[in-house]
């Protein structure tokens, strides 16, 4: 039963079902779905520009899918993705803009990844410390902290980084930016989509391989399954949650480093737009693995792109309402078996 | 027999919860005004016997009749319509809301938005409590009542609810010795006019003291239904512990050598301040069993606790526990696993395996630190794929693909064969410690697990067994400590229990009368 293909067909069937009834609603709304769909498809995937627009999302969401994903594996919800993906964006910026002109790309780009998986990691950690210490509930603690973050990221920009007249940070020195895969390998033209995209991906094997492979991974998969029994082989369960805390929050990080060194180059108010929120759909998509992140992050890339891309011919609720049908078809289809 | 009408009557009711039988084939008659007790080891079926009458299950087949009147219940609502109550282990209380308004909860049969005659119920629960002798105060809030008062205003509820048979989980569990009595005169009183109780324990000196007749039960299935005037605790004892099957397990003369394990003067107060383990003190030799036997709730589990130490921090610990000269007192199980112990504990798919994990995964937990296993942040994958297919062999565990079937999917007896294998192969091992080794094991299993513990006394590691099973622990100790309310009461020594073997119906008789 439980190792039967359905369990692998699930997300797909899910999948195709909310897109389905996103269709229906395009036709209630008046307008032709397969008109629809079509320009969709040249909007998005149909074109080299387009796809680059798809994967520069996508390549935040696996960051921020797998930073709820692998906590889950020790039965911790992480709502604070959010949180560690604008601290860790802020970070990177402010870093990135303090690095002397002069220093060569890779540790400008190197240190400027450090700070942004310290600020995430250690604001995910942050919340950890507080579960195995005090016993704070996760989801509590992850929530007050993403308003802290984005209330200190926001204090901060206005009354100390923000340059003169503007509201953002300055920009960051040029050998910190990431080259864009345009001007890598010639892909994707004009896209944001940037060195940070194969990384993604690699993150996520890399996941797996410490989830599965791992020593470390077996046993924080056995306190998550069965805490008592793990307290009985002698497994610390304290130093695992807080770990994993953090590495998600780190996780986040390279999210953020998409955003700016990649993409924007500075930070400003809404640059992560929910990003780090999306995650938590992307990991409930994907059930908490690691590589079905990846085709749930692109799906998610896809429809947040694609919402934009016709936004005038649609609105682009509709792609909201597909998203969450998603989400929520997962969710009634584990719950019946 | 049928001048009284029986309260309550089950005839041949199953129920099976998967593969397990949780009650097979119950027959009783509860007659109306008397307090029938219901006694055997935890897992025998009682509770969910229980829970049939009142509704909670329903039963796969048989019959229930109340007072004459055949009876299915779909829900508690339809057994408390038939003036059926229970109270249960652990008490449903509001703790924020007074007596008063615990005992009306529920009360369904008022309309919504009607005024609720607050004035009237307390006046009725201070008359009840009057009648019954249940001192409660009916104003007072629930958070600042003790153990034994929120017990009482349970079965005020029940009273309030006119029921007429009360069924009570374990009533004495979370009492002080004090509050049992009064909960005792309680129930005497509430007899006297003319309420049924049923009674769910496994304390027979209570059940003697209070109960008019009493039905064992054992596996999920009675195996006698006594009047207590006839009985004694050790015919009681003896039919709710023992197993009638050939125990043929080959145990030949121990050679004990040095003293691997030393509890000494050990005690344990629960943070609460109930003393579960009181001057405990006992030497396991290398090359001996030392068995433990004892019903359940005198202080076993406490004891597996601290040897492991996984008790509960807040409790105060006395004494101590030296492994050869060490002291290990309150040691972590890492700490105690990388000293050489093994344990096996008594609720295996709690605290011995994950049933999620693979088979393969599974022989590696708690094992997974040593390392012949590792290889880099990983698994040395082919040392740990020898190690399993050794084990699967050896201790012949019943499954096709041990990476890709969970341990779950395998019956009972297989899944101790794979905990008895991963713990009994510890290389090092200098002291086991068993708690309930063949519990919900099939037959065919418990001879090889049994045959693989001598082996393991044989080359030379102390094991202290803790068992409810009276024909194992004969079986296979070479000395046996009788744990009776936290203290080992008796030990019979080597030569006793040599002696005792060659007529195990006697000594186990013997052995009840210690622990009891």
């Amino acid at each position: 039963m439980k190792n039967s293909p359905f369990r692998f067909l699930m997300p797909v069937i899910a999948v195709a079902a909310a897109a389905l009834c996103g269709m229906l609603v395009v036709a209630l709304s008046g307008r032709d779905p397969v008109d629809i769909s079509a320009k969709l498809y040249r909007a998005t995937l149909g074109s080299g520009y387009g796809t680059g627009q798809v994967l520069f999302r996508t390549t935040s969401l696996i960051f921020t899918g797998l930073a709820v994903a692998l906590p889950f594996r020790a039965r911790l919800f992480n709502i604070g993705g959010e949180g560690q993906l604008q601290l860790a964006a802020f970070a990177a910026a402010v870093t990135g803009a303090l690095l002397p002109a002069s220093m060569p790309a890779f540790p400008a780009v190197v240190l400027t990844a450090f700070a942004a998986m310290t600020a995430g990691g250690l604001w995910g950690a942050a919340a950890g410390a507080l579960k195995v210490r005090f016993g704070v509930n996760e989801v509590i603690s992850t929530i007050m902290l993403n308003f802290i973050a984005q209330a200190l990221a926001g204090y901060l920009l206005t009354y100390r980084f923000a340059m003169p007249s503007t509201e953002h940070t300055a920009e960051i020195v040029p050998h910190a930016m990431l080259p864009g895969m345009d001007d890598l390998a010639g892909l994707f033209a004009g896209s944001p989509a940037n060195l940070t995209l194969p990384l993604a991906p690699a993150a996520a094997a890399l996941a797996a391989f410490y989830l599965f492979r791992s020593r470390a991974g077996y046993e924080l998969r056995a306190l998550g399954s069965q805490p008592e029994a793990a307290a009985y082989a002698g497994i610390e369960s304290s130093t695992h949650r807080i770990l994993i805390m953090g590495v998600a929050g780190a996780l986040a990080g390279l999210g953020a480093l998409n955003l700016v060194s990649g993409y924007r180059h500075y930070y400003e108010a809404g640059l992560t737009g929910g990003l780090g929120f999306s995650g938590i759909a992307v990991a409930l998509l994907a059930g908490a693995h690691p590589l079905w992140i990846v085709p749930a992050a692109l799906f998610f890339g896809l429809l947040e792109y694609g919402g934009l891309a016709v936004g005038a011919y649609v609105p682009k609720d509709i792609f909201m309402i597909i998203q969450a049908l998603a989400i929520l078809m997962v969710i009634v289809l584990n719950a019946r078996r | 027999m049928e001048v009284m009408q029986d309260a309550l009557r089950l005839s041949g009711v199953c129920k099976k919860f998967g593969t397990i039988e949780a009650n097979r084939n119950v027959s009783l008659g509860v007659r109306k005004g008397s307090i029938h007790a219901i006694v055997g080891e935890n897992g025998a079926g009682k509770s969910t016997l229980a829970r049939i009458i009142y509704g909670m299950h329903r039963p796969d087949s048989g019959t229930i009749a109340v007072h004459g009147k055949s009876v299915k219940f779909a829900s508690p609502g339809d057994a408390i319509a038939e003036g059926i109550g229970m109270v249960h282990q652990h008490f449903m209380l509001v703790p924020a809301m007074t007596v008063t308004e615990n005992v009306m909860l529920g009360l369904e049969n008022k309309p919504l938005f009607s005024a609720i005659p607050m004035k009237t119920a307390s006046a009725c629960i201070r008359r009840l409590s009057g009648q019954y002798g249940i001192a409660v105060d009916p104003d007072a809030r629930v958070e600042t009542l003790s153990v034994g008062e929120e017990q009482r205003v349970e079965i005020l509820k029940l009273l309030y609810r006119q029921a007429g048979i009360l069924i009570l989980d374990e009533p004495t569990a979370v009492l002080t010795p004090r509050e049992t009595l009064n909960l005792f005169d309680v129930l005497r009183s509430l007899k006297n006019e003319g309420k049924t109780i049923l009674l769910i324990t496994h304390k027979l000196d209570e059940v003697l003291a209070l109960a008019d007749r009493v039905t064992v039960m054992r596996q999920g299935e009675i195996t006698g239904t006594v009047s207590c005037s006839e009985t004694s605790k050790e015919a009681l004892a003896r039919m709710m512990v023992g197993r009638n099957v050939l125990l043929g397990v080959d145990n030949p003369p121990p050679s004990p050598g040095k003293i691997v394990l030393s509890v000494e003067h050990l005690g344990y107060r629960t943070a609460k301040g109930v003393q579960k383990l009181a001057e405990v003190s006992f030497k396991v030799r290398a090359g001996e069993i030392f068995g433990i036997a004892g019903v359940e709730g005198n202080g076993q589990s406490e004891l597996l606790a601290l040897l492991w130490g996984m008790h509960d921090r807040k409790g105060a610990v006395s004494g101590n526990i030296l492994l050869g000269e060490t002291d290990i007192t309150g040691r972590s199980p890492a700490a105690m696993a990388a000293l050489g112990v093994s344990h096996i504990p008594e609720d295996r798919l709690k605290h011995a395996v994950v049933p999620g994990f693979t088979v393969s995964e599974n022989m590696l937990f708690g094992r997974h630190r040593e390392p012949r296993f590792r290889r880099g942040a990983g698994f040395n994958r082919q040392e740990v794929g020898e190690y399993v297919k050794k084990l699967v062999t050896r201790y012949d565990v019943r499954c096709s693909d041990v990476d890709t079937i969970r341990l779950e999917a395998l019956s009972g007896g297989n899944q101790q064969k794979v905990v008895v294998a991963r713990e009994l192969d510890r290389p090092g091992m200098r002291l086991l410690i068993l708690a309930q080794p063949t519990r919900g094991v099939d037959i065919g299993a418990i001879e090889g697990i049994h045959r693989s513990i001598i082996e393991t006394r044989e080359h030379g590691a102390a094991i202290l067994l803790v068992s409810s099973e009276l024909d194992e622990l004969i079986a296979l100790s070479t000395r046996i400590g009788c744990l009776y309310k936290g203290s080992l009461r008796r030990i019979f020594t080597a030569e006793e229990v040599e002696a005792g073997r060659s007529d195990i119906l006697r000594f186990g008789q013997e052995i009840g009368l210690h622990i009891t």
